[in-house]
C-alpha cells in the first residue's frame, strides 16, 4: 500500500525540466511566409517567442528612390503577392494625392472592382493554407481552385494572374475586356459553390474548430496599442474597416457589411475573413451592374503631365511629339510636398507615404506594411499557449514576406 | 465648419504651444512640426487629451532630407502617422533629427507598436531611440554595415559575406 501511494505521489509531482529553445523557419513546411522564430518551451507550452523578420527584405523603398515615379508600381506588386492590385491602388492613390488629380468614374469603378478581386484572393489563400497547415488538404484545393478563377478574371482584366501592375497614376492600364461581366458572374457563381463547398468541410469540423477556437486571443485594447488592423482587429469587435469609415474610390456608392467578430480568436477571424468574401463578391457584382450602367468612357484622367497623348496626334503634331518624348525618357514631375493615403487592403490599412522634391524621381516612398504591423503582437497572443497553436495564428495574421520586408 | 485636423492641430497648440515648431495641412493631411525633445510628450497628449483620443500609430517612419533642395533645417524627419478610431480622423506629426547625434525619444512607452516601427528606423537609417527597449536592427542582418536608406548609402555598394552564424 505504502508504495503504491508513492507511486501516485510521483504522478503529481510537478516535473518541470529546463527551457529550451526551439528554431523555427526561416523556411518551415506549416508557415506560408518566411519567417524565423525562436520560441522558449517549456515542454510543448510557449514561454516566450522572438520573431526575426526580413529574409525577404529586397530594398523595396530605396529602389522607388532610383527610378521614375511610374517604375515604382510593378515594385508595388511585389510587395503583397496575393493582392497586388491593393498595392498598385494605394501608391498610385498616394500620388494622385500629390497631383491633386481626380480619376474618372469608369476608373473608380474598375479600381473598386479590381481591389475586391484582388481581396478575395487573398482571403481564399489564407483561409484555404491554413487548412494545408493544419493538415487538410481537401479544402485547401477548394480554396485555390477559387483563387484561380479569381486569378483568371484578373488575368481577363489586365493580362498577369499574379504580378497585375494594373493601375496607373491617373487611371487604369486598360478597359474591362468585352463580355467580362458575362464571364466574371459566371465565375462568382463557381466560386459561391466553392465557398459552400469549404463551408461544408471545414466550418463545423470538429477538428478544424478545436485548433482554432480560443487560440490566438489577445484583446481590443491591445490589438490597438499595437496598431493591428484588418480582420484581426474585426474579429476582435472593433468595426474599423476604412472602405466604410473614410470611404474612397466607389465604396460609399456600393452595398456591403463590415463583419465582426466577438472573442477575437483564431476561429472568429476564420468566421470574419470567410464573410469578407461573400461581401466582396456582392461589391463585385454591384460595380459590374455599375459598369454596364455608365457605358463606355474614358478610364485615365485627362492629364499631360502623367498620361501620353493620343497616338494620332504624337505622329502629326511636334507639341505631342515632345511632350511623349518626355513622358517616356523622364515620365511624370511631381510637385514636391508630402502625402500619406490609406487603404484598406486584405490585411489591414496599408498606407503610402510619399515625398516629392518636384522631379521625376519620388524622393521618399514608404509603404506601411500591415503584414509587419500585425506580426508584432503574436508572442502576446501565444505566451502560455501549445506549440501547436502557433501555426493557426501565424496563418491568420496572414503575414505575406513581401510585404513583410519589402 | 472647421475640419477635425484643424480642431486638433488647434488644441494641440493651445496646450503645448512652445513644443510647435509649425503646422500645415496639405493636401488635406494636418501636419505638425515639433522640437524633437519634446515629440514625445506631443504624442502622449494627442492620445490623451478629451476630444481628440488618438488612440493609434498608425504608422512611424523617418525620410532623409540630405541634399533635398532650397531646404535648410535637420537633416532627418521622423514622422508619426496618428489615427483616432473613435474620430476615424488621421493627424502627422514630424519632428527634426540632426545628422549628429541622430537620436530622437522612443515613444515605445505611448503605442508599443512603435517598438518594432523604430527598430526598422534605427535599420535603415541609423536614428537611435532613446530609451527603447531592445534596439536591434529589424530587417537587414548584424554584421550589415551603413544604413541603405541614407541618401548617400549608395544602392550598388557591396556588403561583406557573411558566413552561417552558430
Amino acid at each position: 500500500m505504502a508504495h503504491a501511494r508513492s507511486v501516485e505521489g510521483d504522478l503529481e509531482r510537478d516535473l518541470h525540466t529546463e527551457h529550451q529553445i526551439l528554431n523555427m523557419g526561416p523556411s518551415h513546411p506549416a508557415t506560408h511566409g518566411t519567417v524565423k522564430f525562436l520560441i522558449e518551451l517549456d515542454g510543448e507550452t510557449i514561454v516566450d517567442l522572438d520573431i526575426q523578420v526580413g529574409y525577404l527584405h529586397r530594398g523595396f523603398e530605396k529602389e522607388c528612390e532610383s527610378g521614375t515615379w511610374y517604375q515604382a508600381i510593378p515594385y508595388t506588386d511585389r510587395l503583397n503577392y496575393n493582392s497586388a492590385i491593393l498595392a498598385n491602388l494605394g501608391y498610385c492613390m498616394a500620388v494622385e494625392k500629390l497631383l491633386a488629380l481626380e480619376t474618372p468614374e469608369r476608373c473608380q469603378w474598375l479600381r473598386t472592382m479590381a481591389g475586391e478581386l484582388a481581396r478575395l484572393a487573398d482571403h481564399l489563400t489564407r483561409c484555404g493554407a491554413a487548412c494545408l497547415e493544419l493538415a487538410a488538404m481537401t479544402p485547401f484545393l477548394y480554396g485555390i481552385e477559387a483563387r484561380e478563377l479569381t486569378w483568371d478574371l484578373c488575368e481577363a482584366l489586365c493580362g498577369a494572374r499574379v504580378t497585375s501592375n494594373y493601375v496607373r497614376i491617373g487611371g487604369v492600364k486598360h478597359d474591362m475586356p468585352a463580355g467580362f461581366p458575362a464571364v466574371a458572374r459566371g465565375f462568382i457563381g463557381r466560386i459561391r459553390e466553392l465557398l459552400r463547398d469549404y463551408d461544408s468541410v471545414v466550418t463545423q469540423n470538429r477538428l478544424f474548430v478545436d485548433r482554432l477556437k480560443g487560440t490566438g486571443v489577445i484583446s481590443k485594447d491591445d490589438l490597438l496599442r499595437y496598431a493591428v488592423t484588418g480582420p484581426i482587429l474585426r474579429a476582435a469587435g472593433v468595426p474599423l474597416d476604412l472602405r466604410k469609415d473614410q470611404p474612397y474610390l466607389k465604396y460609399a456608392e456600393v452595398d456591403f457589411d463590415v463583419p465582426v467578430g466577438t472573442i477575437g480568436d483564431n476561429y472568429d477571424r476564420y468566421l470574419v475573413c470567410v464573410e469578407e468574401m461573400h461581401q466582396s463578391l456582392r461589391i463585385v457584382e454591384q460595380c459590374l451592374v455599375a459598369l454596364e450602367r455608365i457605358g463606355p468612357g474614358p478610364v485615365n484622367v485627362d492629364d499631360p503631365r502623367v498620361r501620353w497623348p493620343a497616338k494620332g496626334r504624337v505622329f502629326n503634331k511636334m507639341e505631342e511629339l515632345i511632350q511623349q518624348f518626355k513622358a517616356v525618357t523622364e515620365g511624370p514631375m511631381v510637385p514636391a510636398g508630402e502625402a500619406y493615403q490609406a487603404i484598406e487592403s486584405a490585411n489591414g490599412e496599408l498606407g503610402f507615404y510619399v515625398v516629392s522634391d518636384g522631379s521625376a524621381q519620388p524622393w521618399k516612398v514608404r509603404c506601411r506594411p500591415p503584414s509587419l504591423i500585425n506580426l508584432q503582437p503574436m508572442p502576446m497572443m501565444l505566451r502560455g499557449a501549445m506549440l501547436a497553436d502557433l501555426i493557426p495564428t501565424f496563418d491568420f495574421i496572414n503575414m505575406i514576406g513581401g510585404e513583410c520586408d519589402r | 465648419m472647421e475640419d477635425f485636423g484643424s480642431v486638433a492641430l488647434r488644441k494641440l497648440l493651445d496646450a503645448l504651444p512652445d513644443a510647435v515648431v509649425a503646422t500645415h495641412a496639405q493636401h488635406g493631411d494636418a501636419t505638425a512640426v515639433v522640437a524633437p525633445g519634446r515629440a514625445v510628450e506631443v504624442l502622449r497628449f494627442l492620445r490623451d487629451a478629451a476630444g481628440l483620443d488618438f488612440d493609434m500609430l498608425s504608422d512611424l517612419c523617418a525620410a532623409d532630407y540630405l541634399g533635398y533642395p532650397d531646404r535648410d533645417g535637420p537633416r532627418f524627419e521622423v514622422v508619426y502617422h496618428l489615427l483616432s478610431t473613435k474620430h476615424l480622423h488621421r493627424v502627422r506629426v514630424k519632428a527634426g533629427v540632426p545628422e549628429v547625434p541622430a537620436q530622437i525619444d522612443s515613444a515605445v512607452e505611448v503605442w508599443p507598436a512603435a517598438n518594432w516601427m523604430e527598430r526598422e528606423v534605427f535599420d535603415l537609417y541609423g536614428i537611435r531611440f532613446r530609451n527603447h527597449p531592445d534596439l536591434r536592427r529589424l530587417l537587414l542582418y548584424e554584421e550589415f554595415e551603413g544604413h541603405p536608406l541614407r541618401k548617400d548609402y549608395p544602392k550598388e555598394r557591396r556588403q561583406p559575406l557573411v558566413g552561417p552564424r552558430n
